[in-house]
């Protein structure tokens, strides 16, 4: 499904990814852990194609295609999806105004016709059930006001709604309480699927606690230095991050 | 003598041809605050950028033009050019207004209920009621604001409203400002009174709607009485032509318990300046002032705010949200006074702008004046071009670029639009928002 050679980018003209190589198949949920300033977030960022990266070496293959040369709209309706670190607030849209939009949009690049606020309720309420949420954040807008845990319930409520076949989810469990880290990751785990494939980005060992990866990688400047099954990230979590620094030559 | 200086002295010899033809009938006291009112306009003249008020508009457009009194001009407009003004909801208690002057033929005020009185404010004052004499002028200062001094001196009609007291008014009372083709630049200066009185509730739409494309100007001053536990929400719509100069004051006045809330459209004119002065005179009151601009081309809209705390225990709320395309230009000022005494005062004001342009541009000011000490006064301003994290954030949802631009700066109008409660309205400016974004959507493509 995605295929990451020798990756390098930069931002304001500093190295942050020095040659990341990564390949996920469908159906595989890979784990990224790392330092900070490792680089993951950049990482996430390039792949949803923030237009601060620059791109300087490598390439990124999503399902046969260059994803470098799509634009961030474009890869979103090719599939990938990002759950952000930071959700941004948004003035005066609602939540659910802004959802249609978003799924009327990918409606569109598949040649499909735009749901009415209606028929797009329906689709809502159903997303909802699947991951056991209610629905009052809908008339919110978005993000405005959201305490850290809605912020990140927000991200996977998203992620449900557009059904991506790619997802990136950058720190998602970065300042959640244990319950809401518990009720992101059940609903992460109930869109699992043999055709999708998640990129789970991580600071913390905890969180590969509930979802828990086919694969773990760490990064560490830049670089991917170690990669192993679930079990490494909890030898990571008993030796610490300066085990991978040595690993890493760094 | 400086040009300004001519055209002033211009209107105060209009003023005295005025003052002959409009003399008889008009009653003493009318005549006296009149006159009060052109003396105090001689003697301070059209405002220049050296004035503190005026630093970031030039009334230039004004005295570069000489603008006719329009009064007496009635150009003929048919009910069908009138009608798709007006909003079903209240569609019976309507009043329309041409060139200033109050149109019995084209208003309609059929249901406006027993004890409700809704008129040409000319009729209502040379009727000898006394309740226009207790109040007429008696709220907006000639001395705070040269062009309320010659609304005050030029008036000769607009809207008189008065709801008695425990009177609940269901629908709006409309008043609809039209200026039509006159042949050459006319000024109107309509002036209205609404009087809520005790326990009483009303909304009312002040419209103000330009059928020409020529240059014209109309100076308007409403003030609103509010008085002990009564409500009142005005909504008032600018969309003037695109030559047209629009100078107002609103001047609202509160007794106490009583909830005023203003909720203000400016879209239209080359040139607005509107002056907005709640004072909250009674103790428990609470005023509510929201406002949303949206311009492009050479637009220049200014709102100049002044909420004074006289009483303790009052709240006020301010909210405005302007959208400057093009070269547009916005100025916001929002003046707090608490005043001795005035203490448990709740105030909070934001002003958030947004710049879809390089050459587009805005300033704010907030200004607080606090003379008390058991006091909450919160303010915040905002102003820069559409977040690029927000514009990343939504295209990451699948949204193209320019579709996620206008739905950021959507977002900043409906968030003032939320306020109108009468659905109908708020769906026809919510339409005159997005036909403006999609226009502005349209010109960036073309240009790329």
């Amino acid at each position: 499904m995605l295929e990451i050679k020798n990756l390098h980018a930069t931002v304001d003209g500093v190295e942050i990814l020095k040659g990341v190589d990564l390949t996920i198949n469908a159906g595989e949920v890979h784990a990224i852990m790392g330092p900070n300033g490792s680089g993951k977030s950049t990482l996430a960022l390039v792949l949803a194609g923030h237009p601060a990266y620059e791109v300087t070496d490598g390439s990124v293959t999503y399902e046969g295609q260059n994803l470098l040369d799509l634009e961030p709209e474009e890869r979103a309706c090719a599939g990938v999806f990002l759950a952000f670190q930071y959700p941004v607030e948004i003035h005066g849209i609602t939540n659910a105004y802004f959802l249609r939009a978003a799924v009327n949009s990918k409606r569109k690049c598949q040649g499909l016709e735009e749901l009415d606020p209606i028929d797009f309720m329906d689709v809502l309420e159903e997303k909802l059930d699947v991951i056991g949420w209610t629905d009052s954040l809908m008339e919110r807008p978005v993000n405005h006001g959201f305490s850290g845990g809605e912020k990140k319930r927000n991200e996977v409520l998203q992620m449900a709604v557009l059904e991506p076949k790619l997802a990136v989810l950058d720190e998602t469990d970065s300042g959640l309480d244990i319950d809401a880290l518990q009720a992101v990751a059940e609903a992460v785990n109930k869109l699992r699927s043999p055709v999708n494939a998640s990129l789970v980005i991580t600071h913390y060992q905890r969180l590969l606690d509930f979802i828990v990866p086919d694969f773990v990688h760490v990064l560490a400047r830049g670089r991917i230095a170690k990669s192993g099954g679930k079990e490494l990230a909890l030898e990571l979590e008993s030796k610490g991050y300066d085990w991978i620094k040595q690993l890493a030559g760094v | 003598m400086t040009k300004a200086s001519e055209v002033r002295d211009e209107y105060v010899t209009d003023y005295e041809a005025f003052s002959r033809n409009g003399g008889p009938g008009v009653p003493q006291w009318l005549e006296d605050l009149r006159r009060a009112a052109i003396q105090q306009f001689s003697t301070a003249g059209f405002p220049t950028s050296r004035d503190e008020q005026w630093r970031f508009t030039s009334v230039s457009r004004l005295t570069e033009t000489r603008f006719a009194v329009a009064n007496g001009e009635r150009p003929a407009l048919s009910l069908g050019e009138v009608k798709q003004h007006v909003l079903e909801a209240g569609k019976d208690q309507c009043l329309v207004f041409v060139n200033g002057i109050y149109s019995k033929e084209l208003s309609s005020t059929g249901g406006v209920p027993d004890g409700v009185v809704a008129g040409s404010l000319r009729a209502v004052a040379s009727s000898g009621s006394k309740r226009v004499e207790r109040h007429l002028a008696k709220y907006a200062k000639t001395a705070d604001n040269p062009f309320t001094a010659l609304s005050t001196a030029f008036m000769s009609d607009g809207a008189f409203l008065y709801v008695p007291q425990n009177v609940i008014l269901g629908e709006p009372i409309q008043l609809l400002f039209l200026t039509a083709s006159a042949g050459r630049p006319v000024v109107a200066h309509p002036r209205n009174l609404i009087v809520v009185d005790r326990n009483a509730a009303a909304s009312v739409i002040e419209s103000h709607i330009g059928l020409v494309d020529g240059t014209y100007w109309t100076n308007a001053v409403t003030e609103a009485v509010v008085q002990e536990n009564a409500r009142l929400h005005l909504y008032r719509v600018q969309r003037e032509g695109t030559r047209a100069s629009h100078t107002a004051t609103t001047q609202s006045h509160q007794r106490r318990d009583s909830n005023f809330t203003l909720t203000t459209i400016e879209i239209g004119a080359a040139l607005s300046r509107h002056n907005i002065n709640a004072v909250l005179a009674g103790q428990g009151a609470e005023c509510s002032l929201y406002g949303l601009t949206q311009i492009q081309g050479n637009q220049h809209v200014d709102h100049h705010t002044t909420i004074e705390h006289a009483q303790p225990q009052c709240n006020s709320w301010e909210f405005f949200n302007g959208i400057y395309d093009d070269e547009s230009r916005g100025v916001f000022t929002g003046r707090i006074v608490v005043q001795p005494g005035a203490q448990q005062t709740d105030s909070k004001q934001t002003n958030n702008n947004l710049l879809l342009s390089e050459g587009a541009r805005t300033d704010s000011q907030p200004q607080l004046e606090i003379y008390a000490d058991d006091v909450r006064c919160t303010h915040g301003a905002t102003l820069g071009p559409i977040d690029e994290r927000a514009l990343f954030y939504l295209q990451t949802r699948g949204i193209e670029s320019e579709v996620a631009r206008n739905l950021l700066t959507y977002g900043f109008g409906v968030e003032i639009l939320n306020k109108i409660e009468i659905a109908e309205l708020r769906e026809q400016l919510d339409e005159l928002v997005h036909a403006r974004l999609d226009e502005g959507a349209e010109r960036r493509r073309a240009a790329r």
